[in-house]
């Protein structure tokens, strides 16, 4: 079975059903079958996606919810800040620092799993059967347990009082506890905790693939490791590459979790900020707003993302 | 840990270190949940400093009530988004696999595959503008819809990745002898697609056990799933107790997704073994 997250899987395999079996099936209607799943998704996701565009071009009531009224204000906050007294607008960076802190550390993240996850997919890729089994079943096992769970366990190692600083002070490294939480290197580590599977599963669904002859030939015609593997590897594992970034990068942007138990008050990052608005701040159309933002950052990078990995392919079966 | 190291001839396709590489990632991997689970034997209040091994904070959490509540609401909630799911995933699975081809397939495919493309974030205040646009109380109910919508594509993918491995030959085999579609359904197609059915069924359990942050946004008052209780409890401070509990959700994770994993390669095998 595929442990491999189906973002990645970009286009399903044609049915390969041939004449006989599609008879045999034929009383499986196709239309009626994805019916329950297309309605489920279409009503209880589609139409949330919808709502939470036409809200970011409403007010916001007075408590939580929106009036129906026509109001560009939620797009206006995110960048300026209106007088109370004046209404005039006056430039304003906080929410726009939010959400560039936002990007640095997805993209941070990003990158030190793609440094950690590289190496560690490459490996595993080159083992044997069986073990390549139990080394992927060991990275995917992490991957299904609870979120809550494994950022809380960061938060246990990191504590004054955690595993790190009693160590470092048991070996007498230094004596008095180092913070380590409630800023961005306790987020990051934090992101690269959560996501690093991620980066690791289609990497190795990329590199498993791969036709190792290539590498001895390289070899062959005399290449060093250095060369086979920025001028083989690399080229080859591109589109996984790609892949696993856009994993990571995508859950690390719109991180919940990692900046509330990690973060402390002081670092909010856009997910959290959107949540602020559905919630305590009761502002609705700009939580929305701040969504839409969001999910256009998203489709951007994945527009790019997929030019690159069209370009690469064409590149790939050019040679 | 013999896998990780290069004993025997060495392979001209590795790298030097990265071994060592994969053993780190191992290690970011596990111990975190390793220092989990010890510390949730501790004998001591403070969370960690080591004072003995204790099953206290076990039996503390097992007596407590909010928490049974949670964890009633958990289960309900799991179970009943789990069969949903997986009865929905199942039909969307044999009609892209086996059924006849229809007109916007990959959409479709990319419809199923949404709530995993989505930050969660973005689905969790979605679905609650949903319900406040509906009118819709937030209770167990309205947790259950959203658990619903986002198990989909979990069950959907071991199904259709087994339907993929399936034999189609054996469909027709059944079909030459006579069978009825629906007794080749039945008999045959349903069968060899079970083990592909209980993994998927699993991993949507899991995820279902797992979700915090939607769940949050569309929990009412009192139906507050076990992630969302254990938030609270942190909120207020770490305790051991947190430890426990902690433990158990890890602990009942780990087991239904190893057990997924040998279901489905036990499954791979009997096809293979019977074709």
């Amino acid at each position: 079975m595929s442990f491999i997250p189906a973002k990645l899987e970009t286009t399903p395999r044609r049915s390969v059903g041939t004449q006989p079996t599609r008879n045999a099936m034929k009383f499986l209607q196709a239309k009626l079958l994805v019916l329950p799943a297309v309605l489920v998704i279409g009503i209880f996701l589609v139409v949330p996606l919808l709502i939470i565009v036409t809200y970011s071009f409403l007010e916001p009531a007075t408590f939580g919810g929106v009036v129906w009224t026509f109001s560009t204000e939620a797009y206006t906050q995110f960048l300026f800040e209106r007088d109370i007294f004046d209404d005039t607008l006056a430039f304003n960076t906080s929410y726009l620092q939010i959400f560039s802190r936002s990007v640095f550390l997805a993209v941070t993240a990003t990158v030190i799993s793609l440094i950690i996850g590289f190496p560690t997919a490459y490996f595993i890729a080159t083992r044997s059967e069986k073990q390549k089994n139990i080394l992927i079943f060991l990275i995917t096992l992490p991957f299904w347990t609870n979120l809550l769970i494994r950022t809380y366990c960061v938060l246990l190692i990191l504590r004054d009082d955690g595993i790190v600083n009693s160590i470092a002070i048991g070996l007498n490294i230094y004596d008095t506890p180092v913070t380590y939480l409630y800023n961005n290197f306790a987020m990051g580590a934090g992101l690269v905790y959560s996501y690093l599977p991620f980066m690791i599963l289609p990497l190795y669904a990329n590199l498993e693939r791969m036709d190792k002859r290539v590498i001895e030939a390289a070899y062959d015609l005399y290449a060093t490791p250095l060369r086979v593997f920025t001028h083989v590897i690399l080229p080859h594992a591109r589109s996984g590459i790609i892949g696993g970034c856009l994993l990571v990068f995508i859950p690390s942007l719109g991180t919940y979790l990692v900046p509330d138990m990690l973060g402390g008050g002081g670092k909010l990052l856009i997910g959290n900020l959107i949540a602020m608005q559905f919630g305590m701040s009761r502002n609705w159309p700009f939580g929305a707003a701040l969504a839409v933002i969001l999910l256009a950052a998203i489709l951007v990078v994945l527009m790019v993302a997929a030019g690159r990995i069209r370009a690469s392919r064409a590149a790939l079966e050019g040679h | 840990m013999g896998i990780l190291s290069h004993k025997k001839p060495k392979s001209i396709v590795s790298f030097r270190g990265f071994g060592l590489v994969t053993g780190l990632c191992l290690f970011i991997l596990y111990v975190p949940m390793m220092v989990l689970v010890f510390f949730s034997f501790n004998a001591n209040r403070a969370v960690t400093v080591w004072g003995g091994f204790s099953f206290q904070w076990y039996v503390k959490a097992a007596s407590n009530s909010g928490l049974q509540n949670a964890a009633l609401n958990s289960l309900t909630v799991a179970v009943i988004a789990t069969t949903l799911a997986t009865a929905i995933a199942t039909a969307a699975a044999l009609a892209t696999g086996r059924g006849q081809r229809f007109r916007g397939a990959q959409s479709f495919y990319m419809l199923v595959n949404l709530p995993l493309m989505l930050p969660e974030i973005i689905i969790a205040v979605g679905t609650l503008s949903f319900f406040a646009l509906a009118g819709m109380q937030l209770s167990l109910v309205t947790i259950v819809i959203a658990h619903t919508v986002f198990c989909i594509p979990f069950a959907y993918l071991p199904i259709r990745s087994r339907l993929e491995t399936m034999d189609g030959r054996l469909e027709e085999a059944a079909a030459d002898l006579y069978a009825s579609p629906f007794e080749a359904f039945r008999y045959v197609t349903m069968p060899l697609l079970m083990p592909g059915i209980v993994a998927g069924a699993m991993l949507a359990f899991v995820v279902s056990l797992d979700d915090f942050i939607i769940t949050a946004m569309v929990a009412g008052a009192g139906s507050g799933t076990l992630p969302v209780y254990v938030y609270t409890q942190l909120k207020q401070g770490v305790t051991p107790e947190i430890n426990a509990i902690s433990t158990v959700l890890l602990a009942v994770s780990v087991v239904l997704v190893s057990a997924s994993y040998f279901v489905s390669q036990a499954g791979s095998k009997t096809v293979r073994t019977s074709v």
